[in-house]
């Protein structure tokens, strides 16, 4: 039976028409995964001499210990976030004679073998080995090792649990805070306890036996509420949202654009995806604070352009690389409807460039950081709506996947093909050069001028672009509606 | 009148299509009959201007429609589910789609009050979002929108699939009643034999992409159809 599931898992995998297109993203991943392995390859191999060399006057286990319980929590919110519930299709499984517990114990045991969870071993197994080969007592790496796996699995369980509550959620952050405040303000020695804990483990390694409980109850746990769920009507039909209709006639002063404009407005708030694209976009106004605090950039004006252009751009730069497959799903209706091809363009357009001027206003605050940081998030943003915004539709034309907007939006890649890192080069390497350029041969203002003067240029260039652009979605229509229709 | 010409469509060396020349004249009802894969779809897309075909073309009232979009102007259509917007609300939907045809909210909703009988309390002011209603009533809220905006031309793919019995027999007197006046061609497609011969004048049958029949209809016309397929 193992055998079957595995071997469906597999055809799955591999048959996917996401797999077969998308080789430019799996190679990134796997680029991603490496540099983590190796990461904590490293630390793991030459942590102990490490932090020997820093702290002589310490024991290197002793000081992980305290600090273990953070990294615990740490990996509990980074899965929260990032790690993706196993699902397997249970739907055609149910009418067929498989148990149901064996179903629960297979889509379980599937997430257990989760690359979360093989991470953090990269780091805890050369480190118990380094441990052992410095004259540690074995048994107790040993059982070092063996608790610190079971809180992996333990993790992993537990994220699995919390996944369906926001409560859950809150808490585990909000206990993480606590106690990095309690910490910081020296109230309580929080890091001692989890130390202790750690080091008593150490110190009597029988007792990591208590990880096993606790894994187990936890498993268990799972076991009950997944079985619960195993019902057509529970984990597979989604629950029906009450439709919300805003009044978005204020729009209809827009005229013919009006249609597309409430159409969007609906797209980005009613699905997943785009509406952490929306939200995240407000995130994208505190990545100036990385750039402008820290003293190694303000030596490396070409990087502050690029927090400058993340400001403002965070919503046009994640929206617009992907128009015209937002309207995937339903683009062979757009295509047989009386409409203007400029009037759908144009929609998509309005809402960056209103998007990217408010972000705008709310970067105000920079001027806190001087009237130089502000110019440049101004040039960002003028090229942001002059240049990006046009270039952006005309890059859409070249996107050939569909999405399907109900699937979740953190670390969704569907969609992305080589287009989105292609576009990264004109969208921000572009006014980064041109910035570094004129401000390092011909003076520091020239670079604001010449990135906005761009952004204008462009802006007064946009009926030709757009008639340009347009042409593109027309004369690409066949093969856009070809591919939006494959699943992805 | 919609002039098809010499149509074929060709996937690599296979062929799919293969249509010689149907000439379709305004206020036909036209029915398209045909085992899986006889290209009643394709030949619905390539009308659409959703395919291009490898040879051919297609007028639709003096449109050659890969050349000119007029014909959008004056066709509504429903193939399937892509056709609609599953963000929306059926109200919403068929309000965008209004606006693309040239109605204010008033035409819309004297327009939709006329399908009350049709949609049977199970689409309007439900607050169910489009995907989040069943195949069937999906399928009602695309068949009326397809009608929205005093179309010359209506093209259903399979409009009887997935609807229950009352609600077919009232599409069944919906699509009479369109060509009555004989202003409006109805081309559907169907597997479903009974139903095309009741509302059809006239029944092409495809067979892996070739016209092997051209009946119009009478009262020998399903015993012929059925003995047709029957082999």
């Amino acid at each position: 039976m193992l055998s079957h599931f595995l071997n469906l898992e597999w055809k799955q995998y591999f048959r996917s028409s996401h797999w077969q297109k998308g080789i430019a993203i799996k190679i990134i991943m796997v680029i991603f995964a490496l540099y983590f392995i190796l990461t904590f390859l490293s630390i793991g191999v030459f942590g102990y001499y490490i932090l020997k060399k820093e702290f002589p006057e310490q024991d290197p286990l002793r000081l992980v210990n305290s600090y273990l319980l953070y990294a615990i929590l740490g990996d509990l919110i980074f899965r929260y976030l990032m790690q993706k519930l196993p699902v397997m299709n249970i739907k055609p499984m149910l009418s067929l004679p498989i148990k149901k517990s064996k179903l629960t114990h297979y889509v379980l045991g599937k997430s257990s073998v989760s690359f979360f969870n093989f991470l953090g071993l990269f780091f805890y197994i050369p480190f118990a080995v380094v441990l052992i080969r410095e004259g540690y007592n074995t048994v107790g790496v040993l059982g070092w090792l063996f608790t610190m796996i079971l809180l992996i699995q333990s993790a992993n369980f537990l994220n699995f649990l919390i996944n369906k509550n926001n409560i859950a959620f809150g808490v585990i952050a909000a206990i993480l805070l606590s106690l990095i405040g309690l910490h910081v303000f020296d109230i309580y020695n929080v890091t001692a306890i989890g130390g202790q804990v750690f080091n008593f483990i150490y110190a009597n390694p029988i007792y990591s036996l208590i990880g096993v409980v606790l894994l187990v109850i936890l498993y268990s746990l799972n076991f009950k509420q997944l079985s619960g769920l195993l019902y057509l009507d529970e984990a597979i039909q989604t629950k029906v949202q009450e439709a919300k209709s805003a009044d978005l006639s204020f729009t209809n002063r827009l005229g013919d654009i009006a249609p597309f404009i409430k159409n969007d407005i609906r797209l980005i708030w009613r699905n997943k995806r785009t509406k952490t694209v929306f939200l995240m976009s407000f995130f994208f106004l505190f990545y100036g604070l990385i750039f402008f605090t820290q003293k190694t950039y303000r030596d490396m004006p070409a990087m502050l352009m690029f927090a400058s252009l993340f400001i403002s751009g965070g919503f046009a730069l994640n929206y617009g690389q992907f128009i015209p497959a937002w309207d995937s799903a339903h683009y062979k209706m757009l295509m047989s409807q009386s409409f203007k091809y400029r009037k759908f363009l144009e929609s998509k357009w309005i809402l960056m460039v209103v998007m990217t001027t408010v972000l705008y206003l709310l970067s105000f605050p920079y001027l806190y950081f001087g009237v130089d940081i502000f110019l440049m998030i101004t040039a960002g943003a003028v090229f942001n709506i002059g240049f990006n915004s046009l270039f952006l539709l005309y890059a859409g034309s070249f996107n050939r996947k569909r999405i399907d907007l109900n699937k979740s939006g953190f670390g969704n890649t569907q969609g992305t093909s080589a287009t989105q890192f292609i576009i990264i080069i004109p969208l921000m390497l572009f006014p980064m050069l041109l910035f570094w350029v004129f401000n390092k041969f011909v003076g520091y203002n020239s670079g604001f001028i010449i990135v906005a003067a761009i952004g204008i240029i462009s802006l007064l260039l946009k009926n030709y672009a757009m008639n340009f652009i347009e042409k593109k979605y027309i004369q690409d229509k066949y093969a856009m509606i070809n591919a939006f229709g494959k699943e992805a | 009148m919609i002039t098809i010409d010499t149509i074929s469509k060709k996937y690599g060396k296979t062929e799919v299509l293969n249509v010689e020349n149907i000439e379709i004249p305004t206020g036909q009802s036209f029915g398209l009959v045909g085992n899986n894969g006889a290209g009643k779809t394709t030949l619905f897309n390539i009308l659409l201007d959703l395919i291009r075909p490898t040879s051919g073309a297609i007028t639709n009232h003096d449109i050659v429609v890969n050349k000119s979009e007029e014909w959008k102007n004056f066709t509504g259509s429903f193939i399937d589910e892509s056709f609609l917007i599953g963000y929306l609300t059926p109200e919403e939907y068929f309000d965008f789609i209004g606006d693309l045809r040239g109605m204010n909210k008033a035409d819309v909703t004297k327009f939709l009050a006329q399908f009350d009988e049709f949609f049977n309390e199970e689409i309007l002011g439900k607050k169910k979002y489009l995907r989040d209603l069943s195949k069937g009533n999906q399928k009602k809220v695309g068949i009326v929108a397809a009608m929205m905006g005093n179309p010359q031309v209506v093209i259903l793919d399979e409009p009887f699939a997935n609807l229950d019995p009352t609600t077919q027999i009232r599409l069944k007197q919906i699509i009479k009643k369109l060509t009555e006046n004989r202003e409006i061609t109805v081309l559907i497609s169907s597997h479903d034999l009974t139903h095309v011969t009741e509302v059809c004048e006239r029944i092409v049958v495809l067979d892996k992409g070739n016209v092997v029949k051209d009946i119009e209809t009478s009262s020998e016309t399903l015993k012929e159809l059925e003995s047709y397929f029957s082999v």
